[in-house]
């Protein structure tokens, strides 16, 4: 069963290079069919290894595929490993990356370039697939690097619209600088131990003595993939590319790549305990940040897009505090959710005639009720409406680890619970400001039964998929918990905690709390967000909100601006100067000397006698 | 035999060298110019014959007869130089005949 | 003899490129390009029958009196390092010749001649094991290369070439002293008047000596790498050069210099070169951060290639001066992928200028919709060019950032971070040329069949080398251990 881990993979890669080569001479049908199929017999695939995997109650299986380079005394192989946690990401990888396969189907039909679109998101899923499946961290670097590259051809995938393209290598950059963290951190690892192999790494972990800064730096490469404060800035202008893009990549895996990199190396995190906090300082900041920006985008996707930045926050919280169960269930609740919401958005978008503008739309749901209700089910998993959405069960479970687990404490608790109650709010807003009320934007076409299936399976997971996993004290359910503890150590507690209880009903309260004051102030009595509007310095607070806490002014004044100025200035190549000065001090010389060749025939032989009477001179006096 | 007296001759061949050096130097025509030029050679020649003198050896006339084929030539030479330039550019003046000059194009003055 | 035959038939085939254009000039491509194809197929025949023994490191030696009253030898020899350079010479220089197909309208034959002379140049630098010979070979390169440039080169093509020469020349003669130094010295040690690598490499040197001689080889070599701040003849002559010109230069004269200081300096002068390894990194780092930021700022796109081969062959110095063999394999891996990543993007560059007729970026744009091919191979090479893995390039900037790192810590950190830069550069440079909305409205034709050639040969060499790098590694093992122990 082990050789079979390798077809995971290979099929997307199958998929791409059959595109990539005869993609331009195939059918619509043949392309979709070749693009989404692949990743749907991936899937299926991995159906049937999970299934044969957690029957052999193995922890891990490894395949070597081939030895990609041996140096000196650095070795490492192409070569695959599957244990409980890359099982998780493999599974949803390629199911959720199938079910939005499907969805583009229909999504991209009119598209000219649909080749090109289907080998791109195959190839994207070849490369996640490899990012959590390799078994050194150079292959996994390969996928980091790889998921990158195709988040970049597909943020810019319509790339003749300038901003597009801007956008897309605005993200290509950010992650860029994490990842070169990451990589100076590879070598850091390299040069104390000798090895870049992921269990090699995890064995001898205790002996590495400057641990914390490799922590961090693998930290930092985390961050710039998954969008995390302060490299998050590209997420939200990558919205750029077409929805079923931000559902699968800048939604549902590629941004939790930096998840999945914290969770991998977990033993080094433990070591350090201040890179350990750093995580959680990290993931709150960043959860409470883009939740802020969320609440006052006007943009669907843009709102979705700094929900999901701070719902990662939220994983990365729960990383920092020790709870990496906890954070790896949000992972999969909230890859379901969030895709679907994408997805969803994406119809809404296509509906409306590529209206983005919230406030442009309204009153969607007596026309468009499977949508509206899909959607519903989704942003009530965002919002983690308690018990009726996937979303409590894993966002419960970070909430009370904030303070209850080994590395938790009340400031973090108080931030994560301020941020589900603004989740919860900008839920409420995006819900009722688009479907209730009047509407504003006539609706084009309805979806087709292609985009609709997957809306409805994502809508039912996103009810459904927290059943694996109850909180302690509520019913005794913890297989999730269980399949990924195999790999990833158990949620340590502290003592002297509130009850459990009593946290989750303030959570739950505070949950309601949001969802009401969102139906208040925009379906209720909109008139007070309206007077709060028009206050000078709430004005100016939105305005900071909406770009994002002015990050992107920051950057370009720090960093663009200063690195445009000196490369302008400098176009000419400054050192070219010094060798044409060299230049120019030859002819002066050559000019001064040929002062004396003025073809005059005395002039020469006044100065040979001045020679002669030199020479003899020296001959007395010398 | 009377006592040779060199010192004489010497001054007398430096006479004759500086003022053909002086012809050489004032003159602007090439025809006196070589004519100075070969005043010289037989100012050093004259000094060669003294020194041969003064020595006893036939060393200096033999030398003041490779001086005076080496003038022949030479000036045979010269005066077919001369001849052409003044052929081609209608002018004894040395002054104009400075094609040779750095930095500027081949042609006269 | 194998080795004299390789160089022997570039020079016959040069000439009768020469003589045959006289009287057809279609002829000389064909002649050009047979003997291409000849040398490639006895470099592949020796590649597949000799296997490079852990014993003997050197796969075939010829050597026989020259000049013996000076005791100038003519001794050719081959490791894997050479190896993989001649495969690389003689991979490039058949794409070099195909380029060419279309662009030279002008004295043919002649162009063939030097082309084939240069490279026959090129393939001397790498196995000959004479100083004298090596010398030799090194102006052999040189002055064909001029002659590529001033006659077939663009606009400003005079400027150029005399850049080019200069710079070179000032290096060779640099080098000249050197080794007339060092043969002066081993002759007053041993009493035998010799030129002949092996011999030298048994010269016991005063320090100070040493450290005057290696300079004088190093000038050569940084020079030809290019080095900042001794760079300048690059974008120049890359620039103005024919395409076959800029690909010769890029993927071969550039790696002569870096060959030469793997083959001469490390062995020759091994202290010297350690006392002053902190500051070659240190100009390597500068290099890498500097030509990538130039780079950044040319609107030329041949211009914007050539700086960053300044910045990547800023790797290749540090590689080289970290003394570790991660590094070193990194070093010549890196050789063979800018080679052939640079390459493609300037044999890109010139298609793009034959259907253009302008290399100016800004006046391009969104050309992935009229020539999505072209689009595609140009995305290819420019990732590989930014080191994305898969791709041969990060193979090479991966060894060499972590075999330097175990040499010099904060100098590598910065290295590091041009990859960054090198992101900055590669995504504005395809930007540019493929995206944003489409300039142009007439209909460009895509690859013809002779450019798909040459770029799927490209293509699947740099994946080639990005995924399965191990038989270049195993080749050069032995020759880069060599080098590292001393």
């Amino acid at each position: 069963m082990t050789n079979l881990i390798a077809y995971i993979p290979a099929l997307p890669l199958a998929g791409f290079l059959l595109l990539f080569f005869t993609g331009r001479r195939m059918s619509k049908s043949m392309i979709a069919f070749v693009g989404a199929g692949s990743v749907c017999i991936a899937a299926l695939l991995t159906i049937v290894i999970g299934i044969t995997f957690l029957q052999s109650g193995s922890s891990a299986n490894t395949q070597t595929l081939w030895q990609w380079m041996r140096v000196g005394n650095f070795s490492c192989d192409i070569s695959l490993r599957l244990d409980a946690l890359s099982l998780v990401f493999v599974f949803i990888i390629s199911f959720v990356g199938a079910l939005i396969h499907i969805y583009s189907i229909a999504f991209m039909r009119q598209d000219e370039d649909y080749a090109r679109f289907f080998a791109s998101m195959n190839l994207f899923v070849f490369s996640m697939l490899v990012l959590v499946l390799a078994d050194n961290l150079v292959l996994l670097y390969l996928g980091w690097e790889g998921v990158g590259l195709c988040s970049y051809l597909l943020i810019g995938f319509w790339y003749k619209v300038p901003a597009n393209c801007a956008a897309a290598n605005k993200a290509f950059f950010i992650t860029r600088i994490g990842d070169t963290a990451m990589a100076i951190g590879l070598f850091m690892l390299f040069k104390t131990l000798g090895t870049l192999n992921i269990a090699d790494i995890q064995q001898q972990a205790a002996t590495i003595p400057n641990v914390t800064t490799i922590a961090l730096l693998l930290l930092m490469g985390g961050m710039g993939k998954s969008a995390q404060v302060p490299l998050q800035t590209w997420l939200p202008d990558a919205m750029a590319g077409p929805s079923p893009v931000s559902a699968l990549i800048h939604a549902a895996t590629m941004v939790t790549a930096g998840v999945y990199l914290v969770a991998r190396m977990n033993v080094l995190f433990l070591l350090s305990p201040a890179a350990m906090n750093v995580v959680a300082v990290v993931g709150a900041i960043t959860l409470f940040v883009a939740g802020c920006s969320a609440l006052v985008q006007t943009d669907i996707k843009r709102i979705l897009a700094y929900s999901t930045i701070s719902q990662v926050g939220y994983m990365f919280l729960a990383l920092g505090c020790g709870a990496w169960s906890a954070a790896i269930f949000h992972f999969f609740t909230h890859a379901f959710f969030k895709a679907l919401l994408f997805l969803a958005a994406g119809v809404v978008i296509e509906s409306l005639h590529h209206e983005h503008n919230i406030f442009k739309m309204g009153g969607l749901k007596n026309k468009m009720p499977l949508l509206y209700y899909t959607f519903l089910a989704g942003a009530s998993a965002l919002a983690a409406l308690p018990f009726i959405s996937a979303g409590f069960y894993s966002k419960d479970a970070i909430l009370w680890y904030s303070w209850s687990a080994g590395n938790g404490n009340v400031m973090l608790w108080a931030v994560a619970l301020t941020g589900a109650f603004i989740t919860a709010l900008y839920s409420a807003r995006l819900v009722i400001v688009v479907f209730w009320g009047d509407m504003k934007t006539p609706i084009a076409q309805q979806p087709g039964k292609l985009m609709t299936m997957p809306l409805v399976t994502l809508a039912i997971l996103s009810i459904i998929a927290g059943f694996v996993q109850w909180p302690h004290n509520l019913l005794h359910v913890t297989l999730f918990a269980d399949l990924v503890e195999k790999v990833l150590p158990a949620t340590v507690l502290k003592q002297g905690i509130p009850p459990e209880l009593l946290l989750q009903l303030i959570a739950a309260v505070v949950t309601l709390g949001g969802a009401y004051t969102g139906y208040l102030l925009y379906y209720k009595s909109p008139h007070i967000i309206e007077q709060w509007k028009t206050a000078e310095p709430n004005l100016n607070l939105r305005e900071f909100f909406v770009k994002g806490w002015r990050f992107d002014e920051l950057y370009q004044t720090l960093f663009v601006k200063p690195f445009l100025f000196i490369t302008r200035s400098n176009k000419a190549d400054v050192f070219d100067k010094i060798h044409q000065w060299l230049v120019t001090a030859c002819s002066r010389l050559n000019g001064w000397l040929s002062l004396s060749q003025n073809g005059s025939l005395r002039w020469y032989i006044g100065s040979m006698l001045v020679g002669i009477i030199f020479i003899l001179a020296l001959q007395f006096f010398l | 035999m009377p006592s040779f007296q060199t010192q004489p001759v010497l001054i007398v061949a430096a006479i004759l060298f500086a003022l053909g050096l002086t012809g050489v130097l004032v003159r602007r025509n090439i025809i006196f110019m070589l004519i100075s030029v070969e005043i010289m050679l037989n100012a050093a020649g004259l000094a060669f014959v003294a020194a041969g003198a003064r020595w006893g050896q036939p060393d200096g006339q033999v030398m003041f007869l490779f001086i005076l084929a080496m003038a022949a030539s030479e000036i045979s030479v010269a005066l077919a130089l001369v001849m052409q330039a003044y052929h081609q550019h209608k002018t004894l003046d040395v002054e104009e005949l400075n094609a040779l000059k750095d930095g500027t194009e081949p042609g006269f003055g | 003899m194998i080795l004299v035959w390789m160089i022997v038939i570039l020079l016959i085939g040069g000439l009768l490129c020469w003589l045959t254009a006289r009287a057809n000039e279609h002829a000389a491509k064909w002649v050009a390009l047979v003997t291409m194809l000849i040398d490639a197929a006895l470099i592949c025949g020796v590649c597949f029958t000799q296997r490079v023994s852990s014993i003997n490191t050197w796969i075939v030696d010829i050597k026989t009196q020259w000049i013996p009253a000076y005791g100038i030898g003519f001794h050719l020899a081959m490791d894997g390092l050479s190896m993989v350079m001649l495969l690389l010479t003689f991979f490039l220089g058949t794409l070099a010749v195909l380029c060419s197909w279309n662009e030279i309208k002008q004295r043919t034959g002649f162009y063939y001649f030097n082309l084939l002379c240069t490279l026959a140049g090129i393939a001397g630098v790498f196995v000959a094991m004479d100083l004298f010979l090596f010398y030799f070979f090194w102006e052999v390169m040189l002055v064909p290369m001029y002659f590529l440039i001033a006659i077939w080169g663009d606009t400003n093509r005079r400027y150029a070439a005399y850049k080019f020469f200069i710079f070179t020349q000032a290096g060779g003669l640099l080098m000249l002293i050197a080794i007339l130094s060092l043969y002066f010295i081993h002759a007053a040690q041993s009493g035998v008047y010799s030129y002949d690598y092996f011999d030298l490499l048994n010269t016991t040197l005063q320090p100070s000596a040493a450290r005057w001689i290696m300079m004088g080889f190093l000038v050569a070599f940084v020079i030809k790498l290019p080095m900042v701040p001794l760079h300048n003849w690059l974008p120049d002559a890359h620039s103005e050069a024919p395409t076959a010109g800029s690909l010769i230069l890029a993927g071969l004269l550039l790696k002569t210099g870096a060959y030469g200081i793997m083959r001469f300096v490390l062995p020759l002068f091994p202290q010297a070169a350690e006392a002053i390894a902190w500051w070659a990194m240190l100009l390597a780092v500068i290099g890498i951060v500097y030509g990538a930021m130039l780079a950044f700022a040319q609107t030329d796109i041949k211009r914007l290639i050539a700086y960053t081969s300044v910045s990547h062959m800023g790797f290749v110095l540090l590689g080289i001066f970290s003394f570790n063999a991660v590094a070193m394999q990194g070093v010549v891996m890196q050789m063979i992928t800018h080679g052939i990543s640079t390459g493609a993007l300037f044999v890109l560059a010139g298609m793009l200028k034959e259907r253009l007729h302008t290399r100016d970026i800004e006046s391009m744009g969104g050309l992935w919709s009229s020539l999505p091919a072209m689009g595609a191979v140009g995305m290819l090479f420019t990732m590989a060019s930014l080191g994305l893995p898969m791709l041969g390039n990060f193979i090479a900037e991966f060894l060499v950032l972590m075999g330097a790192f175990t040499a010099n810590v904060p100098l590598t950190v910065i290295a590091t971070f041009g990859l960054v830069f090198s992101a900055i550069y590669s995504l504005r440079f395809v930007q540019k040329v493929f995206l944003g909305p489409s300039t142009f409205q007439k209909p460009l034709p895509d690859f013809s069949a002779r450019e798909f050639v040459m770029m799927a040969a490209l293509s699947i060499a740099i994946v080639w080398l990005g995924v399965y790098p191990q038989p270049v590694l195993d080749m050069v093992q032995h020759a880069v251990q060599a080098v590292v122990t001393k």
